[in-house]
């Protein structure tokens, strides 16, 4: 079995999607290949390096670490004397990684990293969530690793980064306190300098994945006196004895990682970037980064609640039929496999202008002709990253859900992997960020229309025959959609806005996504009914919001306590 | 380096997906009909080789494998799993060997390269499962042979200790080295590395680059060699073995026949659970002689 080669989409997406530009300005026009001997050649040469090792870790999460993840899910890990312990199969699924040397992904050639893109180390978090959701959040603290890259001094980078490529290192980001998780900006846990200007941290956090790590970016107010975002730093710290881990928390899902509650008494740190761009430059990298991550991991879970749910009407016989012979059911798993490839369509679309952002972020800090594609890059990623989080994630809930409905009352029984994937999807909508949110940092975006020009140039693709009938209708949409901002613009009421919001979100989702499915119907003749399903479902969804927006009904603003007091 | 550990592979067709063209009208493997696999339990040999790498830096993993040029394959993946050097042995008088030809061949193999502390084999190959080419290296070099280990515990100064599976259990014995050891499935392979594959991944043997590379070829050949990326590649006369013994003509095994077997059940009978079932069982066991 293989977790890659099975994944006819995830192939597809691997096959199409357009890496040239991205992989030229990563390998700096190939020169490092005269320098590392693992690096590629050119493009050709990249994407076979892609293609091999996705189909290595294809093999261990089918083979490894999925027939371990009900084991991992069931015991978890071990809390006992401020110690974590893991499950020895997690550990087993960690050494298989590293041995495969898949510890770091992204990190540059000369810290012994693969200097990969983040849509191929988005592909190997889609299926190792697949494989063991919980394990995709020890995998995906490569992220850690990747911001001292982004942002810390040579001498960080060094004393670091080969830890975190080999896997000796794992590290944790801790930024959520007792008392402020969407609010980081009221982070209170306190930085101190001493007379030799030596850092401490001071104070608690809560709700860190992989608490335990040995290697830590917290989040901490350096500015004494200060109450807002910018009075905050990013410090790095490791695991040392006044770091302590007081308890692990008992969570719905995600049971394989250890959620830790953690105590700072006078931690040893380093400063890490500037003073006081922690939270308005560093943690929002951060954060965008594993909110790709966590869109990933949803759509991991997704496919694995999919296909379980797939197999199980297939093989379940009521009144004489298999189920999925029945409209109910079958109407359900179309749905499902229609959500599922739209979310990753949206996914791979929002990697792609993340890594033209990061190669043309960085091309810019010497080269000025650079600077527009930065900046556009950016406003695309800025506003595509939260849209593809709230739909991969309330995607993975709404076919985790399903797929519990189609078992009926075995699903409900934890003999099931069912049950498992609903209580693991559940937390993809919370986490980094609630879909709500999602909406918040998307809607900008979605104002100014950051979409358009690349809406355009998918409209403007040539379609034949029913696919062109279909991007008609979507062009339709489109026009609707313009219309409804400018009328949300106009109205100039924020509660209405924000009220809103979300609206206008998912129905830009529905009209990019649209187009999205529609190119790749033109690419291969097999997706197009998946295409057509996708806009035919989306055309009365997209009408209601777009009935409730216009409606300019405020009564909920106004009569919300009669209602909530009633 | 001061120890090197020699790792006998084989490319074999993967006879767990069978499918209806498997065997030729002659009896023998249709190759071309089965994808071609690493023999499995070979992986576990050349895991076991890697690990005394882990433990000790000074040790040197060689991998070798004789086939035709395809099986550079085999070799290419070893060297994206750790090992540091590869050999093919390829050559058309080695074609049609049995095993006796083959651990021939490879026992010149052996000999050619040199000062070896210890050689490792799978224990059996999934095409032949004969389980004979690594004791009859053992034996035509002349060295201690342990067969079916499970694990190498400890190796360097002049000896090798092992766990090695026996009915029932397992016993641990010790050997002076050079010795041959047969692997069984009882260690976890490690996958391909990531890096070693974006590296590895264009090792060659010298016909390999020929084939592609035209005029170029010496100088491609030169800067593979120089990049440790060359498999070499050994001929029988490389080799130094006699030509009477390798191939079809060093093999006395000769196939007359290939018949389908298909094996049937006998009649089975059941038994009621009950106190008078068991009484009429115990009763016809006693009057056939089954019993007492």
């Amino acid at each position: 079995m293989n977790f890659y080669t099975d994944n006819k989409d995830l192939q597809f997406t691997l096959d199409h999607i357009d890496l040239a530009e991205i992989i030229k300005l990563r390998e700096n026009n190939f020169a490092f290949a005269e320098e590392f001997a693992s690096a590629p050649t050119d493009c050709e040469d990249a994407i076979d390096n892609y293609r091999r090792i996705l189909n290595v870790l294809g093999e261990i999460c089918a083979d490894k670490i999925e027939p371990r993840s009900r084991t991992v899910d069931r015991e978890g890990p071990h809390f006992e004397n401020n110690t974590v312990t893991y499950h020895p199969l997690t550990v087993a699924n960690l050494n298989d990684l590293n041995r495969a040397q898949l510890s770091g992904v992204m990190l540059p050639h000369r810290f012994g990293g693969l200097n990969f893109p983040a849509t191929i180390y988005t592909m190997m978090t889609e299926m190792v969530s697949r494989a063991d959701a919980s394990l995709q959040n020890l995998f995906g603290l490569q992220d850690i690793g990747e911001t001292i890259c982004e942002f810390g001094s040579e001498e960080q980078k060094q004393e670091f980064l080969p830890g975190f490529a080999s896997g000796e290192y794992d590290g944790a980001m801790d930024l959520t306190e007792p008392d402020y998780g969407s609010d980081l900006q009221s982070v209170r846990l306190r930085a101190w300098q001493d007379e030799n200007g030596q850092w401490y941290l001071n104070g608690m956090k809560r709700f860190i994945t992989n608490g335990c790590a040995k290697v830590h970016l917290v989040l901490a107010r350096s500015e004494e006196g200060s109450a807002d975002g910018r009075g905050l730093s990013m410090f790095i710290c490791r695991a040392c004895p006044q770091l302590v881990v007081r308890r692990i928390e008992d969570k719905l899902g995600i049971h394989g990682v250890a959620t830790c509650e953690l105590q700072y008494n006078d931690v040893p740190a380093q400063l890490c970037g500037k003073r006081r761009f922690g939270l308005i430059k560093y943690v929002m990298s951060l954060m965008n980064g594993a909110r790709v991550a966590i869109s990933a991991q949803a759509v991991g879970i997704a496919e694995a609640a999919y296909r379980d749910a797939r197999k199980y009407a297939a093989e379940r016989v009521q009144f004489k039929k298999s189920i999925d012979e029945f409209p109910a059911v079958y109407d359900m798993l179309a749905s499902m496999k229609t959500r599922l490839t739209a979310a990753r369509a949206l996914l791979y679309e929002t990697t792609r202008a993340v890594d033209l952002r990061t190669e043309y972020t960085h091309l810019a800090e010497n080269d000025p002709a650079a600077r527009d594609q930065a900046k556009y890059y950016s406003n695309l990623a800025a506003v595509l990253t939260p849209m593809c989080k709230a739909l991969a994630t309330e995607t993975a809930n709404k076919v985790a859900y399903d797929g519990l409905q189609i078992h009926g009352g075995a699903g409900y029984m934890r003999d099931f992997n069912a049950e498992r994937f609903y209580r693991d999807a559940r937390i993809t909508n919370i986490y980094e960020g609630t879909t709500q949110l999602q909406i918040i940092a998307a809607i900008g975006g979605v104002m100014q229309r950051h979409n358009d020009t690349r809406i355009n140039e998918l409209l403007a693709l040539p379609l034949e025959g029913r696919l062109a009938e279909l991007r008609d209708m979507v062009r339709d949409l489109h026009k609707q959609q313009q219309e409804t901002v400018a009328f949300m613009a106009e109205l100039k009421d924020p509660a209405y806005h924000d009220l809103m919001a979300r609206s206008l979100v998912e129905m830009e989702t529905m009209v990019l996504v649209s187009l999205l499915l529609l190119r790749d119907a033109a690419l291969d003749d097999s997706r197009a009914a998946i295409a057509e399903r996708y806009v035919l479902d989306s055309l009365p969804e997209f009408a209601a919001r777009r009935q409730r927006i216009l409606s300019g009904d405020r009564s909920l603003i106004e009569r919300k306590q009669d209602i909530l007091d009633y | 380096m001061k120890y090197t550990v020699l790792v006998f592979v084989k490319q074999v067709p993967d006879t767990q997906n069978i499918t209806g063209d498997a065997m030729t009208p002659e009896g023998t493997v249709n190759r071309s009909a089965l994808p071609a696999i690493f023999n499995p339990e070979d992986l576990n040999a050349l895991e076991a080789a890697l690990l005394l790498k882990d433990r000790n830096p000074e040790v040197r993993v060689v991998v070798a494998t004789m086939g035709p040029p395809a099986a550079a394959e085999v070799l290419r993946a070893s060297l994206c799993r750790g090992a540091d050097e590869a050999i093919l042995l390829t050559d058309r008088a080695f074609a049609g060997a049995d095993t006796l030809a083959t651990s021939y061949a490879l026992s010149c193999c052996a000999r050619k390269i040199g000062r070896v502390d210890l050689i490792l084999c799978g224990r059996q190959a999934i095409d032949g499962d004969t389980a004979q080419v690594g004791p009859q290296i053992a034996e035509k070099l002349a060295i201690p042979q342990l067969c079916y280990v499970e694990e190498i515990r400890e190796f360097g100064n002049g000896k090798v200790t092992v766990r090695r599976a026996i009915e029932g259990g397992y016993e641990v014995l010790e050997s002076p080295t050079p010795a041959l050891l047969t692997v069984v499935d009882a260690n976890d392979p490690r996958p391909m590395g990531a890096l070693r594959i974006m590296k590895y991944k264009r090792a060659k043997t010298p016909s390999e680059v020929r084939r592609n590379a035209g005029d170029d070829a010496e100088n491609r050949i030169a800067a593979l060699r120089d990049a440790g990326l060359l498999i070499q590649e050994w001929s029988a006369a490389d080799s130094g073995a006699d030509p009477s013994r390798i191939g079809l003509a060093g093999s006395p095994t000769k196939v007359k026949q290939v018949s389908s077997v298909v094996l049937t059940a006998g009649e089975s009978k059941s038994v009621e659970p009950t106190p008078a079932g068991i009484a009429e069982l115990m009763h016809e066991l006693i009057s056939d002689h089954t019993l007492g």
